[in-house]
Formats: C-alpha cells, sequence, structure tokens
C-alpha cells in the first residue's frame, strides 16, 4: 500500500518481529513499518485491537512498538537506524521490561 | 414549581444525591457548571478508603465504614441500572511505611478508628516480609505498611459517567454550563438565577464544591471550605502488577498506574509544579525501583473541596425549610451514602444519628 517517491535514498537493515527488511535511511520507525507492509503495530491493551500509526506526528499514540527492547515507544518519533529490532507492542507492556 | 428539588453541582456528590432522588421517583433539576469549572470529581485517585479515615473523629470513621460497606450492593445497582462498568472492585488497600515514625503514627491512627468504630473497622499491621509475599516489586526501603480488606478502588469517571446514565434514566434534568447567579427564597419555593434562565423548586441542596461558601451565603448558611491542591502522574499501561491500591500508587483496571499523594495551598490554581511532581516521583521510585524506567504520559492538579477540620458537612438550613449543602472531600467513598441514606435524608424520610455530628454547629465553637 506505501511505497516511496523516490528511490535512490540511502538504506540501512533493520529487523520486524524478527525478519530482516532494508528500508530508506531517514524515515521513522512507523514508516519503515508501514512501508514493509505491516497490517498493525500494535494491540491495544485494553480490547486487544488492532493499531496502525495514525496522525505520524507524536500526538495520538497508537503507534507504540517495542523498538530495542524498550516497550512502548512513539514508532513516529524514532528514525530507523542500522541493526534496529523492531518488535510489535502486545498490548500492555511487561514488567519485566523494565527490570 | 419547576421541580421537586434542585440539585447544584453536577460532580459525584450532585450526581449520587439526584440518583438517590431520582430513584425515589422525585422531579429533579441538576445544575452544573462548565469545562472552566475546578472539577474535583475528574481529578481524583479513585479510591474508596476507609483506613485512617476520621482517626480523630468517630462519626466519621463510622460514616465512611459504612459508605465502604454499602459499596458492593450500590455499585451492582448502579452498574444494572446504567449498563456501565465502574471497574469497583473490593480489592483491600494498602499504605507503605518508610520509617519507624511513620509505622508508629499509622499504627496509632488505625487503632483509633478501630475504637472508633467498636472494632468494625479491619486491619494488620504488615511487616516487609509479610508486604513483600503480596507485592513482590516493593522495595527494602518499605519497612511495612497497613492493609484493610475493607478499602477499594473505582474508575472515578466511569462511575460520574455511571451516575449521570443513571440520572438519566430518572428523568433528571441536567443543566450544565450554568453559573448560579442568586438564590431566592419565596412564597415556599427556591429560585436559582443563571445568566438565562430562572427555575424553582421546593427544595434545594448545594452540592457545588467549592462554590458551597458562596452559594451558601445566598441561603444564609455558612458554610466553610478550604482548598487543598493534590497532583497526579500518569504512566504508560502495563500488564497488571499491583493488584491492590495503595495511598500513594494505583494501578487502574486499563494497566494505567496512578501516582500521586501530595497536598498542598496553591488557592485556586489547580495546575501542576515540577518541585512537587518530583517530590511524588521520587517516594514513588524508592517504594518501586522499576517506575523510574516506566514513561509517564500525564500529569495534572485538581483542587480537594476540604472543611477544616476535614469531616464533610451535611447542613439543613435552620431559616429556609428544604435548603441543605453537601461538602466533603471524599466524594467517592461517600457516593454509597450520598445515593442512600443522604438522598433520603434530603426527601425527608431518614434520620440517620450520625448525622448530627455533620452540621456545621461544630464549627460555631467560641474561642476563648
Amino acid at each position: 500500500m506505501f511505497r516511496t517517491i523516490e528511490n535512490n535514498h540511502a538504506t540501512v537493515s533493520i529487523t520486524i518481529e524478527g525478519n530482516p527488511y532494508v528500508v530508506p535511511a531517514d524515515i521513522s520507525v512507523a514508516a519503515a513499518v508501514l512501508l514493509s507492509g505491516f497490517k498493525k503495530v500494535r494491540n491495544t491493551p485494553v480490547t486487544n485491537s488492532p493499531r496502525l500509526p495514525f496522525c505520524m506526528m507524536g500526538v495520538c499514540f497508537d503507534c507504540l512498538m517495542k523498538i530495542d527492547s524498550a516497550p512502548n515507544q512513539q514508532a513516529c518519533q524514532i528514525i530507523v537506524k542500522k541493526g534496529m529490532k523492531i518488535e510489535l507492542q502486545d498490548g500492555a507492556s511487561e514488567l519485566s521490561d523494565y527490570l | 414549581m419547576d421541580y421537586d428539588f434542585i440539585v447544584i453541582g453536577g460532580g459525584l456528590v450532585g450526581s449520587s444525591i439526584a440518583y438517590g432522588l431520582s430513584q425515589q421517583k422525585y422531579k429533579i433539576a441538576v445544575v452544573d457548571g462548565g469545562d472552566r469549572s475546578f472539577r474535583a470529581s475528574r481529578g481524583n485517585f479513585g479510591l474508596i478508603w476507609v483506613q485512617g479515615k476520621g482517626w480523630n473523629y468517630a462519626p466519621y470513621a463510622q460514616w465512611c465504614l459504612k459508605a465502604a460497606n454499602l459499596w458492593p450492593e450500590f455499585n451492582k445497582q448502579l452498574s444494572d441500572e446504567s449498563g456501565i462498568d465502574t471497574s469497583y472492585q473490593r480489592t483491600g488497600g494498602m499504605h507503605f511505611c518508610i520509617n519507624e515514625d511513620e509505622w508508629t503514627t499509622r499504627q496509632k491512627m488505625l487503632k483509633n478508628v478501630e475504637q472508633h468504630t467498636n472494632g468494625d473497622f479491619k486491619y494488620q499491621m504488615l511487616e516487609h516480609a509479610e508486604l513483600k509475599k503480596r507485592i513482590p516489586q516493593i522495595s527494602k526501603a518499605v519497612i511495612g505498611g497497613s492493609y484493610s480488606e475493607q478499602d477499594g478502588h473505582v474508575n472515578p469517571l466511569n462511575l460520574l459517567q455511571a451516575l449521570h446514565q443513571g440520572m438519566m434514566n430518572g428523568h433528571v434534568s441536567y443543566l450544565p454550563n450554568q453559573k448560579v447567579k442568586n438564590i431566592v427564597s419565596k412564597n415556599g419555593a427556591f429560585y436559582v438565577e443563571s445568566a438565562n434562565k430562572t427555575i424553582s423548586a421546593e427544595k434545594i441542596v448545594l452540592c457545588a464544591g467549592l462554590e458551597n461558601q458562596r452559594l451558601g451565603e445566598m441561603l444564609e448558611m455558612n458554610i466553610p471550605v478550604v482548598v487543598d491542591r493534590g497532583q497526579v502522574m500518569i504512566t504508560e499501561r502495563l500488564k497488571p502488577f499491583l493488584n491492590l491500591p495503595t495511598l500513594l500508587v494505583r494501578q487502574t483496571a486499563e494497566g494505567t498506574i496512578q501516582i500521586g499523594d501530595s497536598h498542598e495551598d496553591a488557592g485556586l490554581d489547580d495546575g501542576t509544579s515540577p518541585e512537587v511532581l518530583k517530590k511524588i516521583a521520587q517516594r514513588a521510585v524508592l517504594m518501586f525501583p522499576f517506575l523510574s524506567q516506566v514513561r509517564l504520559v500525564r500529569a495534572w492538579g485538581a483542587l480537594r473541596i476540604m472543611t477544616p477540620d476535614h469531616n464533610p458537612i451535611y447542613q439543613q438550613s435552620e431559616k429556609y425549610a428544604g435548603a441543605y449543602a453537601v461538602t466533603c472531600h471524599s466524594g467517592v467513598t461517600l457516593t454509597a451514602v450520598h445515593a442512600g441514606p443522604i438522598s433520603r435524608w434530603i426527601a425527608g424520610k431518614l434520620d440517620d444519628p450520625l448525622l448530627k455530628h455533620f452540621s456545621t454547629e461544630r464549627f460555631n465553637v467560641q474561642d476563648n
């Protein structure tokens, strides 16, 4: 559904849910996940309903993901980095994520 | 006359009383403020709390325990009536102590409450090891704490919504965005005047929080009100780890952690301040070290409505029969007695021997 307008970007390799992806180097994690064709970035804590990024500007908190082991990160506010490990946020974060 | 009752104030106190009156089939109007009003009912912590309440005033200890004991049945009825889940749980509640002084003070307070309630108030003082068994994340800095099985918590916003839904089902006229300009008693009726309308009723109940002092003067009632700001911090949602509320930290049914127990005199400023938030956060992290890594998503201030002695006021006007005032801090805990006994008292159907202890008479003692 999403594609890049230009194709001469520098790229980086990241993993999403354990699988390798190559994405433009200067985009947000949220954009990278959308570009990679994912249908959700998280399930909500209360009703377990799937979510994708919505506002892309740090306001709506719908793009929360687990990024390099840190839970509930706003994926639209973080630029991808080489080797970044991105995981779906499955509901509320675990206590063990902070210990 | 337009109504049987006009209730001024649509927060938890006014709503619970109007809801209780509507169950008795009266014709009621609730006159509420607007978005700019001070809203203790939207800013509070959601505790249904007995332990410690009324440690220096036996009637209040008994009253809070009565409210907490009425809560399970009240909640069931309200949930059935409104179709809204308030997330009420009588989990028991905990308070942590970090030094011997706090422990001794706590023990004395709760002993008093136990005596004031003739042993009906149940509590335990738990040392660190026993506490840790129940709440494994607690740090060594907590030397112990107090536990009462009679405490619990609720989602206060859902509670307010449920009460409003209950009022609607009971055909209460809800009139928001009204600033009351004057109240007049004439020919056995009360006339409530706001900018764009005047309504009348046979009886009137002042439940307007911080506004009660101003409104009381219109009916020659002296309702002393003291402001006490509390600040609260809200974290991102976490999987359940804390299955019962504490005075400082509670985890909501949705997973959010609320942190806050500050008291300060900030006048009518309901904002937040970094100094106070820092102190609250430091104490919370001292008790639960992992919280230092958890993200905060919101913070707010809200103004508690206190009386000079912190005990509630239930006052019937001596001069104007049919005028009542209710002013209290614990609007959540006391919701069950307000919807129940207090609404029947206001309807003239019930007298509770405790109520005479909550009249404003107690403030009229002369210093000498």
